[in-house]
């Protein structure tokens, strides 16, 4: 079986695993990070969503040895200790969920449209969460949070 | 999924010797449609050659009157691209439409354009700005490349290295997209150049076409109006739980005329 050496939330992870282990069973199964999860598994509903080399992406369509050698940042990642991501904060401040199970793949995929354009409007927030799918509609509270986590980092 | 031998390719030609010396070798670009079909056992290759570490099939470039798509960049490189949202604005903005961000962030032109999908984007554009595919071995014309259902006229072991796409006078894409796969219902791009309109139509039948009825009439008059009263015929068009054919052929004629409107 091929050795993959993946930097995850910083620290390089070095597994054996199988060429077909997709990446969010390799950051499930193999290093015990379930913030990330399944929904489709068909790369429709974005609750896999992490960052990689800097870009968000779809984990559970991609394979581990893909991203041999990246770095890769998921939900896990963000806060500092006891100190939330702005982001994160700011889906707690707006409820900006209600089950939570799509919550990490809507806030990795927030904070990717932040990077690509830090002042959306509220028709760009809502079309760059077309890959995040969320059954207990609850978008507009999460449009909001995006919304308020852009307009926080704004003023800092 | 079922297991498979897995290379990482250096270069072009390393990429095309290992993926004809095994028993079922695939290429695999971006894995955007490659992974969920393995994931489905739709396809059981023996090996899987990445191209994703090749970095001369990535970039963009302007090369006199062409617009010069390496055939790994990714949709969302050529969305954001200076160079095609000035020279082609409809091309980015056909990028910009593919999927959804994290999609885009991994997908790319070539892997697009190989596997051929019936409802795939890019086809439409590649048809319509008459566009030329680059592969290891040779050029192709658009019009030859397409061949059916999911193929096209690559050799087992060619590998498409960029696109080419002449600079059209203007040109526009509009799709009826599936709300949950944003795959094509129906998609058309119109493209004008002097007196040359090409209209590619993708999703609407087993694999991209040109409407050529269209063509003629925006030809003498380049107007949404010119072409109201063409029908497009629906034997022959995809059928499925999305939209009969029927369907699709109705939303042909809509999604052409607001591509002519969106050509400004």
């Amino acid at each position: 079986m091929p050795t993959v050496t993946i930097t995850v939330n910083g620290k390089p992870e070095t597994r054996e695993v199988e060429n077909r282990t997709l990446l969010v069973q390799f950051l499930r199964e193999n290093l015990g990070l379930t913030g990330t999860h399944v929904g489709c598994d068909t790369s429709q509903c974005g609750a896999c969503v992490v960052n990689i080399d800097g870009y968000s992406a779809k984990s559970c369509t991609m394979l581990a040895t893909q991203v041999n050698g990246s770095s890769v940042t998921t939900i896990e990642g963000l806060a500092k200790g006891d100190q939330l991501h702005p982001m994160q904060e700011a889906f707690r401040e707006n409820h900006g969920l209600q089950c939570g199970f799509c919550t990490p793949g809507m806030v990795m995929s927030a904070i990717d449209l932040l990077r690509v354009n830090p002042k959306p409007n509220e028709r760009q927030i809502r079309e760059w969460l077309e890959g995040n799918i969320c059954r207990c509609t609850g978008y507009h509270n999460i449009v909001k949070a995006i919304a308020a986590c852009a307009e926080g980092q704004a003023k800092a | 999924m079922y297991n498979f031998n897995y290379h990482q390719a250096k270069n072009v030609d390393e990429a095309a010797k290992l993926v004809s010396g095994v028993e079922e070798g695939k290429l695999m670009a971006g894995g955007m449609t490659l992974i969920p079909t393995l994931k489905q056992r739709l396809a059981k290759p023996s090996d899987i050659v990445d191209l994703g570490k090749i970095a001369d099939l990535k970039g963009i470039k302007k090369d006199g009157n062409n617009i010069v798509i390496g055939a790994m960049t990714r949709h969302f490189d050529v969305a954001n691209s200076d160079v095609v949202k000035s020279a082609i604005p409809g091309l980015a903005g056909l990028a910009g439409h593919i999927g959804d961000p994290a999609v885009r962030n991994r997908g790319t032109i070539g892997g697009s354009i190989a596997n051929n999908d019936p409802a795939a984007d890019y086809p439409s554009a590649v048809v319509a700005l008459n566009a030329t595919i680059i592969t290891n071995k040779r050029k192709i014309a658009a019009d030859d490349f397409f061949k059916g259902l999911f193929e096209t006229a690559l050799e087992p072991n060619e590998i498409i290295t960029a696109v080419s796409f002449p600079i059209p006078e203007k040109s526009h894409y509009m799709k009826f997209p599936n709300p949950a796969s944003r795959y094509a219902i129906v998609g058309v791009y119109v493209a004008k150049t002097g007196n040359n309109v090409r209209v590619g139509v993708t999703g609407a039948g087993p694999v991209v076409f040109r409407q050529k009825d269209m063509e003629a009439a925006l030809a003498k008059s380049f107007t949404p109006e010119a072409i109201k009263d063409i029908k497009q015929a629906d034997n022959g068009l995809n059928s499925d739980i999305h939209a009969s054919a029927e369907y699709r052929a109705h939303l042909v004629n809509v999604m052409a005329r607001r591509a002519v409107q969106g050509c400004g």
